[in-house]
């Protein structure tokens, strides 16, 4: 196996992730988007993992980005929810309370 | 021989598994249904644990099955559900900068698959020699226990902070 | 030895207890309050039988060693007595240690088992026993109450995590019962959590003492790290062996000195204590008098070897420990006599008394320090039920003392003789408690070296005496005031109306809630409908409490009058310290001679005793008796007098320094710098542009011909808006156009990396 074919699924799950945070309207799908992104995190980190031979660290720390994820997506939904419970919406190009 | 059958066997169950996944992502971020995209996510996010494995890496690949499409999943659905809106064919889920998010991406694959390429050519991988969950654990819980730590803090904040913000009062 | 190697139970009951209440508790008849109580009453068993073994123990080691000593071969471990040392010495008691794997980390073994000593048996059976008398009296106190499942709950772990921490034989596991004791604390504490007042307090108590804590954890990890062992007995002896660096010994001291500081709620950060009075009163009573805020002190006395060679006590003179004692004796004495809640006085009272045994153990007087934990144990959660008596069954659910009681001694007889019973006991009134711990303590400060310590307990106990004096008073002595008078006014209107006025005093009625509950749970509960009538009884004027109150104050009261005598100084009953003090050398610092008992010695303080109590006396007779009185008033008259009121009333300004310095101190800065780069950075660049513009524009005006150059002028107008509106544009407020640039910067950012570094 060459380590170049994981980088490279990596990279284009990267960036379909990237243009669905961009691209979509719907606070669910963006969220999904990120989850795209985050894998992809963890497909390099296991695949640098495993051209050191086995180093477990990489395979730790996919674990802790797995958690973490976890988290931000209870935390990400929630906030959806909320921001719906307030707008009945949540189309994300529709706020724009930040503006400067 | 044998070891160069092997390689093709996982050749193509690499191809195979790389072209679902990139396949499914790309409907993941272009369909209209907002349950469809959750459920080509599930196909997305099954492909990782697969090449997880292929990757060695066991654990993580149970760990991902269980978290993302136990967990993660459920969430994502639960959302949609308690959202309500545009469940099933939504007429609009992208906004007007579709144009610019393909350019950012395309730019970004062209930087990153250009960089991978000239960094590191044709780079073999090892072999694949399983690591043990006990060499995981103990990494964990020794070297980088304080990660650990302040992962669980992190976890203990989210758990809070999505009841805070998803309670009716 | 049965109860010796089963101790165990005595946290493990409890923690069962939690989860069937937590599991079953509800659906149960009683609520779930059944659970508690029986696990606490197991519990007191065993911690009996352990007692008794382990006096049993102590005297065979004292006599000869055959028995314990083939004990112990069998168990594979050696009975070692003191060989060398004086004739009269004690022996050095081996403790009894059990230990079992717990987890194991890389090569690090974290255990879980069991220390029993003197020390550790002494608080079992007074967690043990306090922990049942308060959960019986609760079962009367918070009846109808809408979260009486989850206070029995909290109420019976909170007692698994201080017998767990108590019997810790490593300092993981007594780290482990110390954070669930702040957690049930905070639970408690914010029992009744819908006024915002209460789950405030509760929030203040968890984070003020989280602050201690910090220090906790790096006491730990120092020990840890130097000794190489988590076991108290391992770290007890490695201290004593001369092998550590003092300057090490003294940064672990400072930092457990900070967690004592934190938990036993000593100056500065005792402003927690009297503000977690909103929990319910059985709650102040156990937690936040006489077990909890305890655990402080325990930490001090349990490695006390760590202090004894950090702050060099055996030298004399002064140390941390004994000036924070000291400062805080003094403090909350003081403010104890500003205080209008009754709840306040007692909580002030015993962050003084808490002062006391730190003091104690400051200045060498271990073995005094233990006794006035276990003493002040029963007086002062006696007092502390005792006001709850008043509040539930005299004044209507209000402790103000000032508008709501007086010449309740008629009316309550048997809360007031408990009642005067503790507080002449705290007072420290001779041959009743309080007399033989305190005085040994003061006395023990002279007889160290510390005169000027010794002076500081005097004048704490003449403060002590002065400021319970007036609490009697004004609680059970004179008119009858407001509800104590039968005047049934609204409490719950009162406590928000005027007592808001005087935010410092906060809430007078916190058991209000009590009430609130009733209504609620009108619906369920058969044990509520038998109370519906006690009730109203309650509501129509001051009576005697019922006996499930009743019992747990007599009970009390008699081991505020009793205890004392197992360590009587004067009449040379000293079982305590044959029983508790470990005895010197092996894992514990020889202490200082212990000073022998003169009647003359104790003269000092019993007379400030007596005069705290003829001046406090006469003062409230002067101060709320007689309104003509040529005092009345004097704080109002008098600038300076008035000065010194306000200044203590505010309670020496701490919360507004934490709240308004610290705290302000480090978010303030923090905004107003945020603020600033946004206002001066950010729109000062938008600025900058438009106004770059118009001053080109303006000089173009001014300096080309206008005539001639008119639509360049127009040019560079449109200029200056249309690139104020351009970098509008990207303020736009719409995340997802700010995801593309920050995407799209990084790539080109990336790209412009890999093209120009790598060429």
């Amino acid at each position: 196996m060459l380590l170049n074919e994981f980088l490279l699924l990596g990279a284009a799950l990267f960036c379909i992730g990237v243009y669905g945070v961009i691209a979509r309207k719907n606070g669910v799908m963006v969220l999904m988007s990120i989850e795209l992104i985050l894998n992809s995190v963890n497909i390099n980190l296991l695949a640098f993992s495993l051209r050191h031979g086995g180093d477990v660290t990489g395979q730790v720390f996919s674990l802790y980005v797995i958690a973490v994820a976890a988290a931000e997506v209870a935390v990400g939904l929630a906030v959806v929810l909320l921001i719906y419970r307030n707008r009945r919406s949540i189309a994300l190009d529709e706020m724009s309370e930040m503006k400067g | 021989m044998l070891a160069v059958s092997y390689n093709i066997g996982q050749q193509v169950s690499f191809g195979i598994l790389a072209l679902m996944m990139l396949v499914a992502a790309v409907r993941v971020v272009t369909t209209k249904n907002v349950v469809h995209a959750a459920l080509w996510l599930v196909i997305v996010l099954a492909g990782a644990a697969a090449q997880y494995i292929m990757l060695a890496a066991e654990f993580v690949a149970v760990t991902q099955v269980l978290v993302y499409i136990g967990a993660v999943m459920v969430l994502f659905l639960f959302g949609t559900m308690l959202t309500r809106s545009q469940i099933g064919k939504g007429a609009d889920t992208d906004n007007k900068s579709r144009a610019s998010a393909a350019i950012v991406a395309l730019i970004m694959a062209g930087t990153l698959g250009y960089v991978l390429v000239n960094s590191f050519h044709a780079e073999q991988l090892p072999d694949v020699t399983p690591v043990s969950t006990e060499r995981v654990a103990d990494a964990i819980f020794g070297q980088y226990s304080l990660p650990f730590w302040a992962l669980s803090i992190v976890l203990t904040a989210a758990a809070v902070g999505a009841i805070v913000l998803a309670r009716r009062d | 030895m049965w109860f010796l190697e089963h101790s165990w139970l005595i946290p493990v009951v409890p923690a069962v207890g939690f989860f069937l209440i937590i599991l079953f508790g509800k659906k149960m008849p009683m609520k779930g309050s059944e659970f508690g109580i029986a696990s606490m009453l197991t519990s007191l068993v065993v911690a009996g039988g352990t007692a008794y073994e382990w006096i049993q123990r102590v005297d065979d080691g004292a006599g000869g060693e055959s028995t314990s000593a083939r004990f112990f071969g069998a168990l594979g471990r050696a009975v070692v007595p003191r060989a060398e040392g004086t004739a009269e010495a004690k022996p050095f008691v081996e403790p009894f240690i059990k230990t079992w794997n717990w987890w194991q980390s890389g090569g690090t073994k974290f255990t879980i088992g069991m220390h029993i000593d003197g020390l550790s048996v002494t608080l079992l059976l007074v967690v043990a026993f306090i922990s049942t008398l308060v959960q019986i009296y609760s079962l009367e106190y918070l009846r109808g109450d809408r979260r009486y499942t989850h206070f029995f709950a909290a109420l019976t772990l909170f007692s698994a995590g201080m017998l767990t921490m108590v019997l810790a034989e490593g300092l993981v596991q007594f780290l482990l019962g110390w954070e669930i004791m702040g957690l049930c604390s905070f639970m408690l504490i914010g029992h009744w959590w819908e006024d915002g007042y209460n789950s405030r307090s509760a929030l203040k108590a968890f984070f003020t003492v989280r602050t201690g804590d910090v220090g906790l954890l790096i006491g730990i990890a120092i020990l840890y790290f130097q000794s190489g062992t988590f076991s108290i007995q391992g770290i007890s002896g490695w201290a004593l062996s001369g092998k550590s660096s003092h300057l090490v010994l003294l940064m672990a001291s400072i930092a457990l000195l900070v967690a004592i500081i934190g938990k036993s709620g000593q100056f500065p950060l005792h402003t927690w204590l009297p503000d977690a009075m909103a929990g319910p009163t059985p709650v102040s009573s156990l937690l936040h008098s006489s077990t909890m805020v305890v655990a402080g002190i325990f930490l001090g006395a349990r490695l006390y070897p760590v202090f004894w060679e950090g702050f060099s006590i055996h030298n004399g003179g002064a140390n941390p420990m004994a000036i924070i004692g000291g400062i805080t004796i003094v403090i909350a004495a003081l403010l104890a006599f500003v205080q209008v809640d009754i709840k306040k006085v007692l909580a002030y009272s015993t962050v003084s008394q808490l002062g006391y045994m730190l003091m104690g153990l400051g200045v060498g007087a271990w073995t005094p320090a233990v006794f006035h934990i276990f003493t002040h144990a029963f007086f002062k959660a006696c007092l502390f039920l005792g006001a709850g008596s008043v509040a539930h069954s005299g004044s209507h659910h209000s402790f103000d003392m000032k508008k709501d009681m007086g010449g309740l001694r008629k009316k309550m007889p048997i809360t007031f003789a408990t009642f005067v019973i503790s507080t002449m006991a705290l007072a420290g009134v001779p041959f009743l408690a309080g007399f033989f711990s305190k005085d040994e303590i003061i006395a023990s400060a002279g007889h160290n070296g510390y005169k000027t310590f010794m002076y500081i307990g005097l004048a704490g106990a003449f403060m002590t005496t002065a400021y319970m004096t007036r609490c009697v008073y004004l609680t059970f002595f004179g008119e009858a005031r407001g509800a104590a008078a039968g005047i049934h006014h609204d409490v719950h209107a009162d406590a928000h109306g005027p007592a808001m006025a005087h935010a410092a005093v906060g809430h007078d009625s916190h058991d209000a809630h009590a009430d609130d509950g009733l209504q609620e749970d009108q619906g369920h509960a058969p044990a509520h409908t038998g109370h519906g009538d006690a009730h109203t009884d309650n509501g129509h004027g001051p009576h005697e409490s019922p006996l499930l109150i009743t019992v747990p104050l007599i009970l009390l009261s008699i081991g505020a009058i009793f205890a004392g005598y197992l360590n009587a100084a004067p009449f040379h009953w000293e079982k305590f310290t044959e029983w508790v003090e470990p005895g010197a050398g092996k894992f514990f610092p020889e202490l200082v001679a212990p000073e022998t008992f003169s009647w003359i010695g104790a003269l000092p303080s019993i007379v400030l005793v007596a005069l705290g109590f003829v001046a406090a006396l006469f003062v409230c007779k002067a101060l709320y008796a007689e309104k003509r009185a040529p005092v009345y008033g004097l704080t109002q008259r008098s600038a300076p007098l008035r000065a010194g009121y306000t200044f203590l009333w505010n309670k020496y300004y701490l919360d507004d320094f934490y709240d308004k310095v610290i705290v302000a101190g480090l978010i303030g800065p923090i905004a107003k710098g945020a603020y600033w780069v946004h206002m001066n950075i950010l729109d000062g660049f938008v600025d900058l542009v438009g106004k770059f513009f118009a001053a080109f524009g303006k000089w173009t005006y001014k300096y080309v011909d206008q005539g001639v150059i008119d639509a360049s002028v127009n040019g560079a107008g449109r200029g200056a808006s249309g690139a104020g509106g351009g970098l509008r544009f990207i303020q736009n407020g719409k995340i997802q156009q700010y995801a593309a640039i920050l995407f799209g910067a990084a790539a080109l950012g990336a790209l412009a990396l890999v093209i120009f570094v790598q060429a």
